[in-house]
């Protein structure tokens, strides 16, 4: 299987001109959900966190780059590998920490897990489970948008084993025929489970599904590029306000870890070097180099960032141990709304 | 006898089938490569290859379909849900082609096919990974709703749902797949329709399948069997068809049901069985039939509010002392 990235492309080398704090928030939010998915993953091992848990290592350029380029307005929708977009949209770490464990002052009340993780508030309309299930969702709250006359988009985060189910294509084809402001994003990360997607998907370029809708599309083939992501995902959420025309992104990734946290890492389905190999080219590594290249950053402020974030996921952990369970009454509400 | 896992119970009914007849194939997420999700077709590949061990895209309602076709035409496929969540996805193929097809087509077409793979809760999972869905499957004439309980009935009802002329839906367990327990020597098959009665008593009747029967209503018949409480303990094996003729000739003898069921209450398997017992033992009944089911409640994610959900062994003693006027 010869699905490794490409080694030589640098993270886009004159930043854009955007502005050096807007960079470093940047740098913070995928140093920050790097370390929230190491937590998980230990209190995963710990058994404190049940379930399924997907985590998010290595794709962190697509949650920082894409949703740099929305406002809080805009809505976010994806599956169940859902932590890392999460606190992107800017849903409180320590909530989401605590939905992990079950707790009551967990971003669902301790209902969803981490498959489910929600927030009306930012705007984030879920991590959902069933593969596929959320793509004609995303397509609806676009629809509202355009319904109501605002300029608001929608953005549906996909894997790539979900552009062959039946609700990827009817979304599409809809999204497409009524115009609506939704930009489908593709984090291809080249396995659904450890099904590689040249063995699920007719067509490689998943991007290219677009053309049989009609739809404007492209690729990022290095999804470790954070500018990249941010320059693309814009450049289609302005088309969207402005025209309400959706669009089909897909971007080159990779995950670190297993499917979730009860999966092996590589499996027979992937060797131990295509692992080690895309681990060279992480997404925090580049973005830091860039920085540093820019002289928009020195290695202390990479240091004084690892401070910073380990303490927020102190909080997050001190917050979650020190939250209650929910009351067994919490088993009857939220069942219909009043 | 060989003491087998219901993993390997299923594998070996698989295996056997397909080594009998060719036409059988096995088709789903991660079952070929992989070995399957929960390792329940481990080694099929290499031993019958990818023309027969055949792993799909994530695309429930396409694959459901195509092997419904395939069957329509003469072939027999095994069709696995990663777990029966998923089905749901497929529901529109399972339900308005496979079900309905031999009688919408006058008799043109059946549909040998099976649809298998594991339903119920496991731990934590959420609303929607861990719904019990036979009562909406065995709602629907044309299918056949099968739900073992142990390693024997895993492998013998398998290897006759794969020979059956009709559709049908073969839930298994996931938190069950490593238990064990006797096979017989050699090969050999389970009826549909002829459940067992897991332990005689005298007292109450209780029906109860797959995961709930083992892991809740035995523990409880033996907490009930220390208080003095007889329990005759039903596992009908097959939900359609019903074993009613078991279950009556129980209640008969007990005169107090019973129906302890993971699922939701509302028009649960468990409000057919107590409208069907009504019926044909309302002079046997002493006390109103009693049902222990989940609650009526999306699953939460949460431990102690998916353990407070789902029923447990506290759940089925006070049922049966109800039944029996003791509170
Ligand atoms: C309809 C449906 N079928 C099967 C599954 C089981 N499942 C969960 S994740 C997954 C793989 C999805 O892969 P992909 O879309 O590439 O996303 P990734 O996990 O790589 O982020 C599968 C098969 C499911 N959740 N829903
Ligand atoms: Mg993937």
């Amino acid at each position: 299987m010869n699905n490794i990235l490409p080694l030589t492309k640098p993270v886009t080398k004159n930043l854009l001109g955007i502005a050096p704090e807007i960079l470093l928030k940047w740098y913070d939010e995928m140093l920050l959900i790097r370390r929230f998915e190491e937590k998980c993953a230990q209190l995963y091992g710990m058994g404190k966190i049940g379930g399924f848990c997907h985590l998010y290592n290595g794709q962190e350029a697509i949650a920082a780059g894409s949703i740099g380029a929305i406002t809080p307005d805009d809505y976010v929708i994806t599956a169940y590998r859902d932590h890392g977009l999460a606190i992107s949209k800017g849903v409180d770490p320590r909530r989401i920490l605590a939905e992990l464990l079950g707790k009551h002052t967990g971003t669902t009340k301790g209902k969803g897990g981490s498959m489910h993780l929600f927030d009306r508030e930012k705007n984030f309309l879920g991590g959902h489970a069933i593969v596929g299930g959320h793509i004609p969702i995303g397509t609806g709250a676009a629809f509202a948008c355009k319904y109501r006359g605002e300029k608001r988009v929608c953005l549906c985060f996909m894997g790539d084993g979900a552009t062959n189910i039946g609700e990827f294509h009817e979304s599409l084809n809809l999204a497409a025929l009524w115009k609506l402001p939704v930009i489908y994003i593709i984090e291809n990360n080249k396995y659904g489970m450890g099904t590689s997607v040249d063995r699920a998907s007719s067509i490689e370029a998943l991007h290219k599904k677009a053309a049989a809708y009609n739809m404007r599309s492209a690729v990022i083939m290095d999804g470790n590029d954070v500018l990249k992501i941010y320059q693309t995902v814009k450049a289609a959420v302005d088309h969207a306000r402005s025209s309400y025309e959706p669009s089909l992104l897909e971007v080159q990734t990779f995950r670190y870890r297993g499917h979730s946290m009860s999966d092996p890492i590589h499996g027979h389905y992937r060797t131990k070097e295509e692992v080690e190999t895309q681990k060279k080219l992480d997404p925090l590594t580049v973005f830091a180099e860039a920085l540093k290249d820019a002289h928009l950053a020195a290695d202390e402020y990479f240091e004084s960032a690892e401070a910073r974030i380990k303490s927020i996921i102190e909080e997050c952990v001190q917050f979650t141990e020190s939250s209650p369970e929910p009351p067994l009454e919490e088993l009857y509400t939220d069942v219909y709304a009043e | 006898m060989p003491v087998v896992s219901i993993r390997e119970a299923l594998n070996q009914a698989m295996d056997e089938e397909m080594a009998r007849d060719e036409r059988v194939f096995l088709m789903g997420e991660e079952v070929a490569q992989y070995n399957g999700a929960y390792k329940v077709s481990q080694g099929l590949l290499t031993k019958y290859g990818p023309k027969r061990i055949i792993d799909t895209p994530i695309a429930e309602a396409g694959f459901s379909g195509i092997g419904i076709g395939a069957a329509m035409v003469g072939l027999r496929p095994i069709v696995e849900f990663m777990t029966w969540n998923f089905s749901l996805v497929a529901f529109d193929q399972i339900v308005n082609n496979a079900a309905q097809m031999l009688s919408m087509s006058g008799g043109n077409f059946n549909v040998p096919i099976v649809f298998r793979g594991p339903g119920g809760a496991a731990h934590s999972l959420a609303a929607t990974h861990s719904q019990a869905l036979e009562s909406i499957y065995a709602h629907f004439p044309g299918l056949k709703v099968v739900m073992p309980s142990n390693s024997r009935d895993a492998k013998g009802l398998l290897k006759t749902a794969i020979r059956d002329n009709n559709p049908v839906v073969f839930i298994e367990s996931e938190m069950m797949y490593g238990e064990k327990g006797e096979i017989p020597e050699g090969e050999y098959t389970i009826p549909f329709g002829v459940g067992e009665v897991i332990k005689e008593g005298t007292d109450v009747t209780i029906v109860s399948w797959s995961r709930i029967l083992q892991h809740i209503a035995v523990k409880a018949v033996g907490r009930l069997a220390e208080e003095g409480i007889s329990v005759e303990l039903i596992d009908p094996r097959t939900i359609k068809p019903m074993d009613w003729e078991l279950i009556f000739n129980s209640v008969k003898k007990t005169n107090r049901l019973v129906i302890v069921e993971e699922g939701w209450p509302f028009a649960g398997v468990g409000a057919q069985i107590s409208h069907e017992v009504s019926n044909h033992c309302f002079d046997y009944l002493d006390a109103p039939v009693e049902r222990v089911t989940q609650e009526d409640v999306p699953l939460p994610y949460a431990h102690n509010l998916e353990i407070a959900s789902l029923p447990n062994i506290q759940k089925v003693i006070r049922a049966v002392r109800k039944v029996m006027y003791l509170d």
